[in-house]
C-alpha cells in the first residue's frame, strides 16, 4: 500500500510523480525547438516591419513585383503565391493524415500519406525558386541614381515603361525585358531621343521628374535590373535582402522537412515503427512541419498582402 | 486521437484555411475602397488580413498540431510564452521604433 507521502505527490501535478504535460520526451522536445523557432521567425519578421516602416515612401509593393504566374502572360498580382500556399496547406493536410493512420497502425496508409506530403514539399520548394529566379533576373529595369535611390522609366501617357520598350519602342518591346540586358548607353540614348519620358519615383509617394533632369539623372547614375543583395530595381533594396533572409529561411525550413519527411518515410517502409509497435516518430516530423506550413501563413500576410 | 472517429475534422479544417486563403487573396487583388480607411497608422484592411491571418495559425495549432486536445500544463507552456513575447517584441518595436525618424 503506499504511503500516505506517495499519495499527495500522485495527487499533486507539479510534485514530479505524475506526468503534468502529459507528453513524452521527444515531442517535448520537439514543441520546445518549434518555440524557439517561432520566437525567431517573430524576431525577422518584426524587423521586416520597423524597415518597411522606416523606408515607406520607397518600399516596394509586393503585387507589383511579384506578378508572374507560369503560362500567362500580363500582370497576375498574388495569384502565384496563393498557389505555393494552396500547395503547402495541402501538403499540411496529407501530414495529419498520416499521422492519423499512424495512430491506427495502418502501414499502408502512412506510407501513401508521407509520399503524398514529401510531394508537396518539393512542389513548394520549386515553386520558391521558380520565384527567386524571377526576381534575381528583373522584370522592367529601372535607373539607379549616383544617390542609390531606384527610379523607373514612365512615357507621356503615365504608362511604366520597361528597358525593352524604351530601346525597342512600345510596339516592338514587351512588358517585360524576358531576361534581355540593356547597357547604360543603349538606355540613354534612347531616352534622349524621346521627349515624353521621364522617371519617377516607385512606391506610394512617387515623386517624378522633368526629362531634362531625367536624363542628366542617368547620366550620373547607373541602370539595374533585377535584384540582388546590393542593387535592386524593384526599389529599396533592404526588401531584397529581406526577402532572400526570410523567404530564404523559410524555404530552408521546408527542404530540411522533406529531407526528415523522406527519412521517415523510408523509415516506414522499411517496417521500423510496425516492430517498435508505435508511430510515434511520424507524428514528431508532423509537428515540424505543420510549424513550416503555420510560419508561410505569417510569410504570406506580412510579405504578400500587407 | 482517440476523442476522433474517420477523417472528417481533417477535411473541414482544409475547408476553412482554404475558404479563408481565398477570401484574403480576393481582398487583396480588389482592395475594396471602404476598407482603405486608416485607423491607428494602417489601413482597415490590414487589420482583417492580420485577424484572418491568426486565425488560420489558431486552426493549424489547435487541430492540425494538436495542441487542443494536450493537456493544461503543455497549453500554458505553449501559449504563454509565445502570447506574452512576441505581442511585447512588437509592441518595443512599434514605439521605440520612432527613434528612427529622429
Amino acid at each position: 500500500m503506499a504511503s500516505p507521502a506517495e499519495m499527495t505527490q500522485e495527487e499533486n501535478n507539479w510534485g514530479g510523480g505524475s506526468r503534468p504535460l502529459g507528453s513524452r520526451y521527444g515531442k517535448l522536445m520537439m514543441w520546445f525547438f518549434l518555440l524557439s523557432d517561432a520566437l525567431t521567425f517573430s524576431g525577422f519578421l518584426t524587423a521586416y516591419g520597423l524597415m518597411r516602416f522606416k523606408f515607406e515612401s520607397t518600399w516596394p509593393i509586393a503585387e507589383n513585383v511579384f506578378t508572374h504566374f507560369p503560362g500567362l502572360e500580363g500582370d497576375q498580382p498574388l495569384l502565384y503565391v496563393a498557389l505555393m500556399t494552396f500547395i503547402l496547406i495541402m501538403s499540411s493536410v496529407t501530414m495529419v493524415l498520416a499521422v492519423n493512420a499512424g495512430e491506427k497502425m495502418n502501414r499502408k496508409a502512412v506510407t501513401n500519406w508521407m509520399l503524398w506530403t514529401i510531394i508537396g514539399g518539393l512542389i513548394f520548394v520549386g515553386s520558391q525558386a521558380w520565384e527567386w529566379y524571377h526576381f534575381i533576373i528583373g522584370d522592367s529595369g529601372a535607373v539607379e541614381t549616383a544617390r542609390q535611390e531606384i527610379l523607373h522609366i514612365y512615357n507621356e501617357e503615365g504608362e511604366r515603361l520597361s528597358f525593352s520598350q524604351v530601346v525597342h519602342g512600345m510596339e516592338e518591346g514587351h512588358a517585360s525585358n524576358h531576361g534581355e540586358t540593356f547597357t547604360k548607353a543603349e538606355v540613354l540614348a534612347a531616352m534622349k531621343a524621346n521627349e515624353g519620358m521621364y522617371i519617377m519615383e516607385p512606391g506610394k509617394a512617387g515623386v517624378s521628374f522633368t526629362h531634362e533632369a531625367s536624363v542628366a539623372m542617368l547620366e550620373a547614375g547607373d541602370v539595374v535590373q533585377g535584384a540582388n543583395m546590393i542593387h535592386n530595381e524593384y526599389g529599396q533594396k533592404q526588401f531584397a535582402n529581406f526577402f532572400f533572409f526570410i523567404t530564404g529561411f523559410h524555404g530552408f525550413h521546408v527542404f530540411s522537412g522533406v529531407v526528415i519527411n523522406f527519412i521517415i518515410f523510408y523509415n516506414v517502409l522499411l517496417g521500423t515503427y510496425e516492430r517498435r509497435g508505435h508511430y510515434r516518430m511520424v507524428e514528431k516530423v508532423g509537428l515540424y512541419w505543420h510549424f513550416v506550413d503555420l510560419v508561410w501563413v505569417f510569410v504570406f500576410t506580412f510579405f504578400y498582402l500587407v | 486521437m482517440s476523442d476522433h472517429n474517420g477523417t472528417w475534422w481533417i477535411w473541414k479544417v482544409f475547408w476553412i484555411l482554404l475558404v479563408i486563403t481565398g477570401v484574403e487573396v480576393a481582398l487583396g487583388i480588389v482592395k475594396p475602397e471602404f476598407m482603405l480607411t486608416q485607423l491607428f497608422g494602417t489601413s482597415v484592411l490590414n487589420y482583417v488580413f492580420i485577424i484572418l491571418t491568426l486565425v488560420k495559425a489558431a486552426y493549424i495549432v489547435q487541430i492540425f498540431m494538436h495542441v487542443k486536445f494536450e493537456k493544461k500544463g503543455l497549453k500554458y507552456a505553449l501559449y504563454l510564452p509565445t502570447l506574452i513575447l512576441i505581442p511585447y517584441l512588437t509592441f518595443i518595436l512599434l514605439t521605440e521604433g520612432s527613434y528612427l525618424f529622429q
